[in-house]
């Protein structure tokens, strides 16, 4: 199982937990299952997060590949100048 | 300095041919958006509101299109309604709806047939306005009893009893902060502020748009990403993005601020309501400072424990970033994880608020956040520093990420270069050099995380061997030069025989804009893949012309080799050859890549200041400046070391003199050049650049971005050198005069 780990001011939609294990193959499926198990996560996925998953930044790509040991961090979508 | 002696074993990358745009540049030739014309082509000019807050009673066009030679006018009424999110929100900052949002927020266009018709038109639409109370300041905003600008803008993630202004709300960290507190020797608490900077691109927005009654139009624009434009124009006018095609003029600066829109759609609509005819709109320096992203204002409070060796046991920051009257426009997103990126602390807590206030929508700009968290986190590093008498660098050094650091955001770094600018820094000769007095030395770090995004290229070789190769990504900062010595590296052809073009909407898939210092990392990346698609292909005509497999042919020094024991012996075929006999062996060859790019590669740089301050008045002149940070790989290490100055001198102003003063009526008091006040030539010295080469594993040439670092230690590192040269910590940008010498005084009692 993916160990995501969610910021602070997440943890309060995912009933405190600071990581949730998720069962997932890429991103997207990550994202899928956090907010099935957790609902009052949505918005925060639907305003558009990056990742890092072992610690590669995953800027907006639900096809990168999540292994079943990764340690996977939300991140507000980056933005650039 | 640059790395010209290191031996890569590349044959081009790492050389300085010359800028493929040069040439148009300085003689003229280059069009950018204002260049462009067309037969039949109107002028537009915007009406804006001169009251930072206030509600529209009524719009009066009648004696405006009155004037012979007045083709159209559009107000909010002419475009769709029902639109939701950051669409509506662009569209709220295209036109205004019911309220004006801040000084010089559009109300109103008109076309007509000159420029000064536009102008004089503009002047007779009759707006009548009910003034409503306002609030610029970022702290203001919050403060009990401050206006309610906007409701409804929280999101999901602002606990309830918040201010009505706040919109977004991020909090995260590692460790035991307390205990980190307690296990220092000294803790230090301040408040430090930032005011807003405009990016200060010499070139205004600028776009020429033609529409039919059909809906179907074309646009030419000065911008940093014509997909985006295409979307957020096609977005705000209700149209498919399928039916507007985007072409980029050559671009006079961006550095963020040109990655969204601003006035372009209502080009379009004025062509539309004027039958079709296209329609010219190009901003006065005025608009641009006005009604123009510049990046966000901070209000932000440190707290570092410091042990008496420099060990820094813990860190905490709350940051108050207000981005102008639209949500979603302030970088805490981008800033939080970028304050203490450059450490390595067991104990971190981050908190941040995104406040609006009757601002201009605020636009990225160069490393987003980034700087304004630097000047808070690093000056109070060097505060410290100085209290503790200890080496800023040996500190940061001690401190400092490395390979396999565990990030101030999560997740582990992997291979990274801080360390490395950190030793070239101390031991370069501007570090040794004593000061006079009223001089100080000032030094900082700073961090960009840099991006992938999404990427399409294409490349056709051409029936002479060239190749020209197709890219989505305006060249701001040399990236047309950069792949095409990366292609030209790829293919073994000189770096003269590659032309990359950038290329309208129609003619690629959808790109990111340059971004995020992406384009030579990002669509480099893509190009390089693209040459290697071509490359196989070329291996299989030659085999298919000797009659072998294509897995026995090899491709070296631009040519088609043999290679294995059963390939037998044929002379090399080289692309011109191939290229030339294309069309009876199979067809054109090209190759083509689209990505979402991933593998980027952090960058991380320091800087060393050197000021003098004139104690009588309070000036302050930057005597030398060092700029080292690591490029991954640089391609073309003139415009690496142009990026590094470029960052350098943008961040002095920003620490020295760029400001937006707003009076109390809500206005913005210095809208020019005049009185807005950018780093000139004559204001700085040749600034001194050092590039570090820890290569990115995940490019194929080891490219890290090198665009938006470079504006983050200047902030801070300035503040500390002004500290040292006249014992006055300034914790409020801009150090102008008249504050240094206010603190100069107050330092003396």
């Amino acid at each position: 199982m993916a160990r995501v780990h969610l910021w602070a001011s997440l943890r309060r939609f995912a009933e405190g937990q600071e990581v949730v294990e998720v069962d997932a193959t890429t991103v997207g499926q990550m994202l899928d299952a956090l907010e099935k198990a957790h609902p009052s996560l949505g918005p925060a996925i639907k305003a558009g997060l990056s990742v890092a998953v072992d610690g590669e930044v995953i800027a907006n790509n639900r096809a990168a590949p999540v292994g079943p040991q990764s340690e996977v961090f939300l991140l507000q979508r980056l933005k650039g100048g | 300095m640059a790395r010209d002696d290191v031996k890569t074993g590349y044959k081009l990358i790492g050389t300085r041919p010359n800028r493929p745009d040069g040439l148009d540049k300085v003689t003229g030739r280059a069009r950018y958006g204002a260049d462009f014309s067309l037969p039949g082509m109107l002028h537009a000019a915007v009406v804006r509101s001169p009251h930072a807050h206030a509600r529209i009673v009524k719009i009066d066009a009648s004696k405006a299109l009155a004037l012979d030679g007045v083709k159209a006018v559009v107000t909010r009424a002419d475009l769709p309604t029902g639109l939701t999110g950051e669409d509506l929100n662009l569209q709220d900052n295209t036109l205004a709806g019911d309220r004006a949002l801040y000084d010089g927020h559009a109300v109103a266009a008109v076309a007509a047939t000159s420029a000064l018709l536009a102008q004089d038109a503009a002047r007779l639409i009759e707006v009548t306005y009910e003034v409503l109370p306002h609030v610029t300041d970022v702290d203001a905003a919050m403060a009990p009893g401050a206006p309610v600008i906007r409701e409804g803008v929280a999101d999901y993630s602002v606990p309830e009893g918040m201010h009505g202004n706040v919109a977004r709300y991020m909090e995260f960290g590692h460790g035991d902060v307390e205990a980190g507190f307690a296990a220092a020797d000294i803790v230090r608490e301040h408040t430090y502020k930032t005011e807003a900077t405009h990016q200060g691109y010499i070139e205004p927005h600028a776009c020429v748009g033609q529409m039919g009654e059909d809906g179907r139009g074309e646009m030419w624009v000065c911008t940093q990403g014509h997909w985006y434009i295409r979307r957020m124009s096609a977005a705000v006018l209700g149209i498919d993005a399928a039916n507007l095609r985007v072409t980029p003029s050559e671009i006079g600066g961006g550095f963020g601020g040109k990655t969204t829109i601003f006035m372009e759609p209502l080009s379009l609509a004025l062509s539309r309501k004027a039958g079709g005819r296209p329609v010219k709109l190009v901003m006065s320096r005025s608009e641009v400072l006005r009604a123009t992203g510049p990046t966000a204002s901070a209000s932000m409070d440190v707290k570092l424990g410091m042990k008496k060796d420099g060990t820094i046991t813990a860190g905490q920051v709350y940051f108050r970033m207000q981005g102008g009257a639209f949500p979603g426009m302030s970088p805490i997103g981008e800033a939080l994880p970028c304050a203490f990126a450059c450490y390595d602390i067991a104990a971190l807590k981050h908190e941040a608020v995104e406040v609006i206030a009757n601002r201009p929508k605020a636009a990225a700009y160069r490393a987003p956040g980034s700087p304004m968290a630097a000047f808070a986190v690093e000056s109070l590093v060097d505060e410290m520093c100085r209290e503790l008498k200890l080496d800023p660098i040996e500190v940061r050094l001690k401190n400092g990420a490395t390979n396999g650091s565990k990030s101030s955001y999560g997740p582990v770094y992997n291979v990274i270069g801080l360390k490395e600018t950190l030793e070239a820094a101390k031991d370069h000769p501007n570090y040794a050099i004593p000061l006079g007095p009223n001089q100080g030395r000032g030094v900082a770090s700073g961090f960009w995380f840099n991006h992938g995004g999404e990427t399409s290229v294409s490349l056709a070789v051409g029936e002479d061997g060239t190749a020209t190769v197709m890219i989505g990504t305006p060249d701001i900062g040399g990236s047309r030069a950069s792949i095409g010595l990366m292609v030209a590296e790829t293919l073994g052809i000189p770096y003269e025989d590659v032309r990359v073009n950038v290329v309208e909407t129609g003619a690629l898939g959808v790109n990111e804009p340059t971004h995020g210092s992406r384009a030579t990392f990002a669509s480099g990346k893509a190009a390089v893949e693209a040459a290697r698609q071509a490359i196989a292909e070329m291996c299989r005509r030659a085999a298919a012309d000797w009659g072998i497999d294509a897995e026995a042919v090899e491709w070296k020094d631009g040519a088609a080799h043999p290679a294995g024991p059963n390939a037998g012996k044929h002379p090399p075929m080289t692309i011109g050859e191939i290229g030339s006999k294309m069309g009876s062996t199979g067809g054109p060859i090209s190759g083509h890549h689209e990505v979402t790019a991933e593998g980027v590669g952090a960058s991380f740089g320091t800087h060393v200041v050197d000021v003098e301050v004139d104690p009588e008045t309070g000036r302050t002149t930057v005597l030398r400046y060092l700029v080292v940070q690591d490029a991954g790989t640089a391609i073309h290490p003139a415009y690496v070391e142009g990026q590094y100055q470029g960052g350098a001198a943008q961040g002095i102003g920003w620490a020295l003199n760029e400001e937006y003063v707003y009076g109390a009526d809500g206005r913005l008091q210095n809208p020019v050049f005049l009185d807005y006040r950018i780093p000139v030539a004559s204001d700085l010295p040749m600034i001194d650049t050092v590039i570090i080469e820890v290569p990115n594993p995940g490019h194929p040439y080891g490219v890290r971005g090198v665009g938006e670092t470079g504006i983050t230690p200047p902030l801070p590192a300035v503040a500390s050198a002004i500290a040292g040269a006249t014992g006055a910590r300034i914790r409020s940008l801009p150090c102008s005069p008249p504050k240094v010498l206010a603190a100069i005084k107050a330092a003396k009692g």
